[in-house]
């Protein structure tokens, strides 16, 4: 849960990129770093294994403007997305605020979004959130690979209410990236907002 | 909303922790202390290791207090409250304190362990009171009282101008 400091005047919030393996959670946090000012991130902290899959999470820290005259801050995590590092997306997921869902479009990926959409549902349900209460955007990745499946067939799956907000990237080359965090973030303030009422 | 409870600080919640931290820093004879929420938002620091990395620290603590919280589940320990990673020159001390808030002590040559422990004991205590008290208030619902949140009338303008980029 968000954490607001009237000390420092700042307010906190714990993002979470989701999603299968090698759906393209850690490139988005990459693409993220490398187009963000300098003074607007912190150091961006990947555990992962020898061979670049993420073992327990990726981790950026970044700092947008001042709402009434207090800093935004949003930790952004990804989880690792193999099907046997559940225990550790479940511990990362605690305190969450927001999650993008990352589904890789490729045909051969699809069985793949749903056990993991599936899997952040019940993880999700296990902490007493609901997945159609917490602010929640669907990025829809690798949009540019020739075996991507038309996107009506993902919504169909994914959204079949048409109730998310869903981008279409290429995380590789940065396209959707912004518009996926950026949607989130506001979602996520908005969420604030209703809660402070 | 339910879920787990949002954390809201006031200045004199900060203070009276931040005294707390430093009389443990000079108690203890540590080099730092760090005090870290459950989900990985620093809380407040103490001591001369300033200029290090305290957003890295922190999720980095965090991450490691739930890995082995859930470590200790699967073994049918509620929690392991007390970590100590031991280094050549630097130790980190790793206590859990009002079940959310995770107090790190960092000290070298010039303090011991069993020093550390000891204060870390007293200065627990003490925390623990605080931050009950802050987590029931924001339970009662008045976590925004007398000086009104900052969300409540925010326009989506502002939440737009966030994103002027």
């Amino acid at each position: 849960m968000a954490f607001i400091n009237y000390s420092a005047r700042e307010i906190n919030c714990k993002l979470v990129y989701y999603g299968p393996g090698l759906c393209g959670k850690t490139t988005n946090l990459k693409q993220i770093y490398e187009k963000t000012a300098q003074a607007a991130k912190g150091k961006m902290i990947s555990l992962a294994t020898e061979t670049e899959r993420t073992l327990f999470f990726d981790f950026l820290p970044l700092a947008l403007g001042e709402i009434r005259g207090f800093k935004t801050r949003f930790h952004l995590y990804t989880v690792p997305g193999q099907v046997f590092y559940d225990a550790s997306r479940k511990l990362i997921l605690k305190g969450v605020d927001g999650v993008v869902f990352v589904a890789d479009s490729q045909e051969e990926r699809f069985e793949a979004n749903l056990e993991s959409f599936d899997n952040l549902k019940a993880n999700l349900e296990e902490q007493n959130y609901e997945l159609d209460k917490i602010p929640l955007v669907l990025q829809y990745n690798k949009r540019d690979l020739p075996s991507a499946v038309p996107i009506e067939e993902l919504q169909e799956c994914l959204n079949p209410t048409g109730k998310l907000i869903t981008f279409e990237a290429s995380a590789a080359s940065g396209k959707g990236v912004f518009e996926t965090l950026k949607a989130l973030a506001k979602l996520v303030i908005a969420d604030l907002k209703k809660g402070s009422k | 909303m339910s879920m787990t409870q949002q954390l809201v600080l006031f200045e004199e919640d900060h203070r009276r922790i931040l005294e707390v931290a430093e009389r443990l820093t000079v108690d203890a004879n540590a080099k730092a202390i760090f005090l870290v929420d459950k989900n990985g938002q620093l809380v407040a620091e103490a001591g001369e290791l300033k200029g290090i990395d305290t957003t890295s620290l922190a999720s980095l603590v965090a991450g490691n207090i739930a890995a082995s919280g859930g470590l200790a589940k699967l073994i049918g320990e509620d929690e392991f409250p007390v970590h100590f990673h031991q280094g050549e020159r630097d130790s980190v001390h790793v206590t859990l304190v009002a079940q959310r808030i995770i107090l790190v002590v960092i000290f070298d040559e010039r303090s011991s362990l069993g020093l550390v422990r000891l204060r870390v004991k007293k200065a627990g205590n003490k925390l623990s009171e605080i931050f009950d008290k802050v987590f029931k208030r924001v339970e009662s619902g008045l976590g925004d009282e007398g000086l009104g949140s900052p969300f409540a009338e925010i326009s989506d303008d502002e939440i737009d101008n966030l994103f002027s980029d």
